[in-house]
Formats: structure tokens, sequence, C-alpha cells
């Protein structure tokens, strides 16, 4: 009886999710593609490790040695 | 699996349901009445809403999953690689070892770095817990846990404190002190209490809260200086592997990933469960949002990773090759989200562009599992853990 009860209880409250879920609303893919696809492209710059930055900004780079005439 | 017996010596029409079924005989206000055992066992229930019963619950679960379905199919109108098309391809990628952490006696099981970019704390399978000086590759601290497989660590954003927990089902905050001979251990609080192994751990916005997950299959809020529970979140059905916060300011959302195949996105403050992915074919071992807060990438056991957008709700895509058949344990994106960094249990890290769905580049070197990827506050670096014992720094 009580494992009955307990899956009762547990359907209820999926039902009850999926009752919310049903509500969201959503966007279309293409919309959201977009939207990721600017969020690069307009950060791109500001990214190091898709850019590469010179190694004597970089802390974890060892700058090359230079040889001094 | 019957936990309730009982002899089916009449079969006919239930007092209740009318339906033709095999009665239970039994008494109700000392008049002896057959119901069919459904009957008996709504009897027995409270809170069914008027009309509900097991069979329209189900049914309703049915007919929901399939608008649901239908839905997101509606929306999905394009591919995100086809958006990506027209951008330019990646060039090659010249990443290296720069720094290698030795120091760990065991498997390395998670690391999280400072905000101050330099400094990292990892924790390992032999209890101990190390903060590190990534520049110099110098210890400044280390404690020893009271248990083994230390599966979470996190550094407080002040970078005074860290976290971390696992088999100890807790997870307990130390405060780092700059007296090195300082003993952290005697300083330790213990915040939280799960009633299984903490798999994740991460301070919110601030040193006073924390969130945590673990195998019980719970996350939950707590206080750091208090040790109270603020919010606790149900909905997995297995254990919840890992989680990450959204990255605002204001942030107030969260998503974890488990053993359930499931990734949900939940609200901090009501508990809510607002979102539900489930499109893995297995336990799902890391999320991590894309840095826009939109969307959010997950590593599993299947071998691939995948980028879920929020908006959409939906899976967008999918990072996975013929060759790749082993778990991915780890993700983390980098700055501008163009590049997922994975670690895999081959021992190799793939990177991803997040955009074209193809890989850039395979990274060697680690000896064995790689358990823990995560790139620098500022970008510049990731680090990667492993079970070989030790952490690299590329770059």
């Amino acid at each position: 009886m009580s494992s009955n009860s307990a899956s009762l209880v547990s359907l209820q409250k999926s039902v009850k999710q999926l009752r919310k879920e049903a509500g969201f609303r959503r966007i279309k893919v293409s919309q959201a593609a977009e939207d990721l696809k600017k969020f690069c492209l307009d950060n791109a710059q500001k990214d190091p490790l898709l850019m590469g930055v010179p190694s004597s900004d970089n802390p974890f780079r060892p700058p090359k040695s230079c040889a001094l005439l | 699996m019957c936990d309730q017996t009982f002899l089916a010596i009449t079969f006919g029409p239930c007092d209740n349901c009318s339906q033709n079924k095999p009665l239970m005989n039994i008494y109700l206000k000392n008049e002896p009445i057959n119901y069919c055992s459904l009957c008996v066992e709504l009897m027995a229930c409270q809170g069914l809403a008027k009309g509900e019963t097991i069979h329209t619950l189900k049914a309703e679960s049915e007919t929901l999953k399939g608008k649901l379905e239908e839905e997101r199919a509606k929306l999905h109108d394009v591919e995100l690689h086809q958006v990506a098309e027209k951008i330019e391809a990646l060039g090659q990628f010249v990443m290296k070892t720069r720094r290698t952490l030795k120091g760990h006696g065991n498997k390395v099981l998670c690391m999280d770095w400072c905000r101050d970019k330099r400094r990292i704390v990892s924790s390992s399978q032999d209890g101990k817990v190390i903060v590190w000086d990534a520049y110099t590759t110098n210890k400044e601290h280390a404690v020893t846990m009271p248990c083994t497989w230390v599966m979470a660590c996190a550094y407080a954003p002040s970078g005074c404190a860290v976290a971390c927990g696992g088999l100890d089902n807790k997870c307990s905050v130390y405060p780092l002190s700059l007296d090195k001979n300082e003993n952290l251990a005697a300083k330790k609080k213990s915040v939280a209490m799960h009633t299984n192994y903490l798999s994740s751990c991460s301070f919110t916005n601030s040193d006073m809260q924390i969130l945590t997950s673990s195998g019980d299959g719970t996350c939950a809020l707590w206080d750091v200086e208090s040790g109270q529970l603020l919010q606790s979140f149900h909905g997995h059905s297995a254990d919840v592997l890992s989680l990450n916060l959204a990255p605002s300011e204001t942030g107030n959302t969260f998503v974890s990933g488990g053993c359930d195949k499931k990734a949900n996105v939940w609200d901090m403050r009501s508990g809510q469960n607002v979102q539900s992915f489930e499109t893995h074919e297995s336990d799902i071992n890391s999320v991590k949002y894309y840095p826009s807060g939109d969307a959010f990438a997950t590593g599993s056991d299947d071998a691939t990773c995948r980028l879920y957008d929020l908006r959409a709700d939906r899976e967008v895509a999918i990072y996975s090759k013929e060759s790749i058949i082993f778990g991915a344990s780890s993700v983390d994106f980098s700055l501008s989200g163009r590049l997922l960094f994975a670690g895999y249990n081959d021992y190799t890290i793939n990177v991803w562009d997040v955009l074209k769905g193809t890989r850039v580049a395979i990274l060697f070197g680690h000896e064995n599992r790689v358990s823990t990827v995560r790139v620098s506050p500022d970008g510049t670096a990731f680090c990667s853990g492993s079970w070989d014992n030790t952490l690299r720094i590329w770059a």
C-alpha cells in the first residue's frame, strides 16, 4: 500500500511539473542560435585563449628570450 | 513487487468503480465491502483533486510529455552549426602545458580558481586539499580532510576561504590564514550535511552562502555562518554529480546534472525546478553555463558533450565523434563561449568549436583520466586535474 501511494504522490508531482513546463514561453532555435553566435563574435577579441596573447602579456607563457647585442 | 498480499477470492464488479476486477474484501464501518485494489488504494490517499485517479494522472502525464515534445519540435527550425556556417573557421591552436602542479599523493578529483586569477585549490582521493600559486607552482596551504575522496572543492569569492567535501557527506569551509604555520584544520567550519557523498559545491556571489549537490539526489543552499539549510532542491531521481551557478551579478538560478541523465535548471529562491532536459544517454558528469547565461553545456558518460539553450528550451548542439568512446568528465567554456574544453576518461582534453560543432584540438599530456577542467577567471589559461595525481595549466 505504501509503495503505491508513494508512486501516486510522485506521479502527482511529475504531472504538476509537466503542467508548469508546458506553460513555458520558448523562442525559435534560429533566434537563440543567432544570439549565441552574436555573443561569441562580440566577445571574441577579449578571449585570450581564442585569440592568443603575446607571450609577454600571458603570465603563464614564458617570454621568448632575446639576444642582446 | 508486492508488499501487500491478499486473497483474491472474488472476481466481479467493484462496489466503487463498477469495473470487473479481482476484489478485496474489506470492512468499512463494520460493513463488508468489495472494492478493487485500485479503489482501496485511492481511499487511502488524500490530496487528490476532484476526478483524479492514477489512470487520469498517467494519461495526463503522457499527453503533456507529447505536447512538450511537439512544442519543442515546432521551434526547431534550424541547427546551430547551420547558423554558424558563414563564420570564419578557427585556425590552428597551439596550447601546451605551461605548468605542472605535482604534490598530491593520489587522484586529483576537483579544482577551482581563485578570483585573483593565480591561486588554485585542488582536492584529491587521498584526503588532501592544497592551495597553489599557479604562477610559481608553490603550495601555499595544505589541509588534510578526515575522509578520503574529496570530490568537491571551491574557492570563496573573497579568496579568504575554501570549501570542500566528499565521502564525509559534508561540506566544510576552511578560512585561509596568512600565517603559514597556523593549523587550518583547527578553524574548520562544517556547513552542509547530506545523507550521501558531496559531489560538488560552489559559493554563491558572496562568502556567505554555499550551494551543494550530493549523491543523495538533492541540491541545497546553506548559510555559511550558521550552517542553516536555506533551501533544498528536489527533483533528481538519482545522484546529482555537478552544479553550476548562472553567471550574473543578480544571478538566482543554477543548473545541475546527475545520474538520472537529466539536467535541471532551478530557481534558488523558490526551490522550484524551472526547466528540465533529458537527452543524454548516460550520467551527466559536468554542467557549465555559457558565458551569456542563456545556455549551458554538459559532459556525460555517453561520450558526448551537449549544448542546451534555455530560451529555446532544447538541446541545440552535440559535440561528439565516433572515435571518442570514453565519457566526458568535465567541461568549461572560454571567455567568449566560442571554445568548449572537455576532459575525458581516455586521458585527453578535446577542444570544441561551440558554434560549428567541430573539434579544433586534442590535448595530450595526462597519464590517466582527466577529472576536472576549469578556465581561469580572466580566460588566459585553463587548468586540468587528473587521476595521474597532477594538475596542468594550459595556455
